[in-house]
């Protein structure tokens, strides 16, 4: 039986609003983190369903590129969160304010 | 599969940059520190030979790698204007970077890769391409504006920059996936083909084009999107703020550009609109908020804001409704042209606030500017001239870049909002005009005159000499480059 595309879209939709929230509502950088990696695999469903709806590859190569760059971001993202948890001895982004926010 | 060789060679650029960050990184564990900056200067070799490459190469349109890569004249002027923005952020770091105790090569290559996102970002003709240059640029700026590490204020702008940067990238690859879904493709010639027929009824297509336009709008700081931009410029060490409002910006805007023409074209009355209203508003906020700072790295951080409000101008002018594609392409010459000028004039601000020190630290506060006309007359002339040029006072070259820019929009018959832009440039004059006032009218403090000198390397002074070059000759002289934007400029659909 076939899903159909709708129904992926709805998910990945939801998917990217919980992490768009997150992002703006929480104040642990980890979880704000983890919210941007909601949304980036928010993009990965889309582009997986839509790349087997339109019978085109292209769509998962995308997911690929789109899997690697995530990677590298968060490895350079948490080497920064544990530099200013040196500095500040807190993950909380209300702390961060050296700088007016 | 194989490569074919002809591809390999339309970006022989690209190769040539990313080869020479990899034998950085490779050679600088091995080097001794005494010889470290030989690695710089093969890097500023490198950007000599890619700039006769693409120099050369200019005017011929070429596709590479399946239509994934167009090396145009578009492409090759923006190229030319990297490599030139990255030369002197690196000449410019060789004494700054010693002076904070930095002073380490890896810096050089992260330049080096940010260069080759941003080269990627301007020559890509496919969303995935454009994509990744995106990605490439933005976590080498997160590393370098973190460079200080020892300093809570770097490392806290490195921070920040990188949560709203993946924030906006988030924003831009969700845009991304949905105008997959409706285009089938991610080439931008198939996107226009697929948004000229969908219109934007399609709310695929719509809710895809806002978050393309909200993704850029974060890279180019435009307002409501420009948040992070205060905060980040005056964290970072001040040669990575200089490149990031300069080569970033640029780079930024010119991808931006061609996604809206070229894959977004079939719509320009609409998103034309959309950036109207945030022309307005990035004019209105930055520079008003630029008056009330008291940090020099800040106040430049609010005014690059403005100017991309300023560029911002442009882009209206390219998609308003009705306008003839003279004009239009007049629209995108005259962005060209300005973010080649604001270049020089930017990179030279920031270079005069990277070699002023105060003790210890860097000179970056409006007082340490305090009768600096008395102490070091040169340097206080240089900063006067680029703070005239910002405000776009003539003869300097900041007053050519805004005169093409408002023409356009008087010719596309947008004079009210040329008149805003005029308005708001005397208001700036305002903030600029304070910095030379306070240079030459105020009498130094006696702890000053012992605490202030220049920190001013044989680089630096090359890099002082382009900008003030650049800012006297083009203002001046602008005929040539005014031709070489015009003729570079988009073709437009």
């Amino acid at each position: 039986m076939d899903v159909p595309v709708e129904y992926y879209l709805a998910l990945s939709g939801l998917v990217f609003l919980i992490g768009l929230v997150g992002v703006l509502v929480r104040r642990n950088i980890i979880i704000i983190l983890l919210s941007i990696e909601l949304m980036l695999n928010a993009t990965n469903i889309n582009f997986v369903a839509f790349s087997s709806y339109l019978g085109n590859l292209a769509g998962q190569v995308f997911v690929f590129f789109a899997l690697t760059v995530a990677a590298a971001e968060v490895a350079v993202g948490l080497a920064i969160i544990i530099a200013l948890y040196r500095h500040h001895e807190s993950i909380n982004v209300d702390d961060f304010s050296l700088l007016k926010w | 599969m194989s490569i074919p060789l002809a591809d390999l060679v339309t970006i022989l650029p690209e190769c040539l940059v990313v080869l020479a960050a990899c034998v950085l990184f490779v050679l600088d564990p091995v080097m001794p520190a005494s010889k470290k900056d030989f690695l710089a200067w093969m890097c500023v070799g490198t950007l000599v030979v890619c700039f006769f490459i693409t120099a050369a190469g200019m005017g011929e349109k070429t596709f590479a790698f399946s239509n994934l890569v167009v090396v145009d004249s578009y492409a090759s002027f923006w190229k030319l204007l990297l490599y030139v923005v990255s030369g002197m952020t690196i000449l410019l770091s060789i004494g700054y970077l010693k002076e904070e105790r930095i002073d380490l090569a890896e810096f050089y290559g992260f330049i080096m890769l940010s260069l080759t996102g941003m080269m990627i970002m301007v020559s890509g003709s496919d969303l995935l391409v454009i994509y990744l240059g995106i990605e490439l640029m933005s976590i080498s700026l997160y590393i370098m504006c973190g460079f200080k590490r020892f300093e809570a204020k770097s490392i806290e702008a490195s921070a920040k920059y990188f949560i709203l940067g993946a924030f906006s990238s988030g924003l831009l690859l969700y845009g991304i996936s949905l105008i997959f879904g409706a285009a089938g493709s991610t080439q931008l010639v198939e996107i226009a083909a697929a948004v000229n027929a969908r219109g934007l009824d399609d709310p695929l297509v719509l809710i895809a084009m806002m978050l393309i336009i909200v993704g850029f709008a974060f890279k180019v700081a435009a307002v409501p999107f420009h948040m992070w931009t205060p905060d980040v410029y005056q964290g970072a060490p001040t040669t990575v703020t200089a490149f990031m409002a300069v080569a970033s910006k640029a780079a930024s805007f010119a991808a931006f550009l061609r996604v809206l023409l070229e894959g977004f074209g079939g719509v320009k009355p609409n998103w034309s609109g959309l950036i109207l209203g945030m022309c307005i508003l990035t004019l209105i906020l930055g520079n008003i908020v630029a008056i009330v700072q008291t940090n020099i790295k800040r106040m430049l951080a609010y005014s690059s804001i403005a100017h991309a409000g300023y560029a911002l101008i442009g882009v209206v002018v390219a998609g308003w409704m009705g306008t003839g594609a003279g004009v239009a392409s007049a629209g995108v010459s005259s962005i060209m042209l300005y973010l080649a000028i604001y270049s020089f004039m930017t990179m030279g601000a920031f270079a005069m606030v990277a070699i002023l020190r105060r003790g210890g630290l860097e000179g970056e506060e409006l007082d340490d500017f305090t009768g600096l006309a008395k102490r070091h007359k040169g340097a206080a002339f240089l900063m006067m001239l680029f703070m005239i040029s910002l405000a776009g006072i003539p003869p300097t070259a900041g007053f050519i870049g805004k005169f093409y820019l408002f023409m356009a929009a008087v010719n596309a018959g947008l004079t009210w909002l040329a008149v805003v832009g005029l308005v708001f440039a005397a208001v700036s004059a305002f903030y600029y005009l304070r910095v030379v006032m306070v240079m030459y009218m105020r009498e130094p403090s006696s702890e000053q005159e012992l605490e202030t000198r220049l920190a001013l390397s044989p680089t630096a002074m090359v890099v002082l000499a382009f900008a003030v070059a650049g800012v006297v000759f083009l203002g001046v002289y602008p005929g040539p480059l005014v031709s070489i934007a015009t003729s570079s400029a988009l073709p437009l659909p």
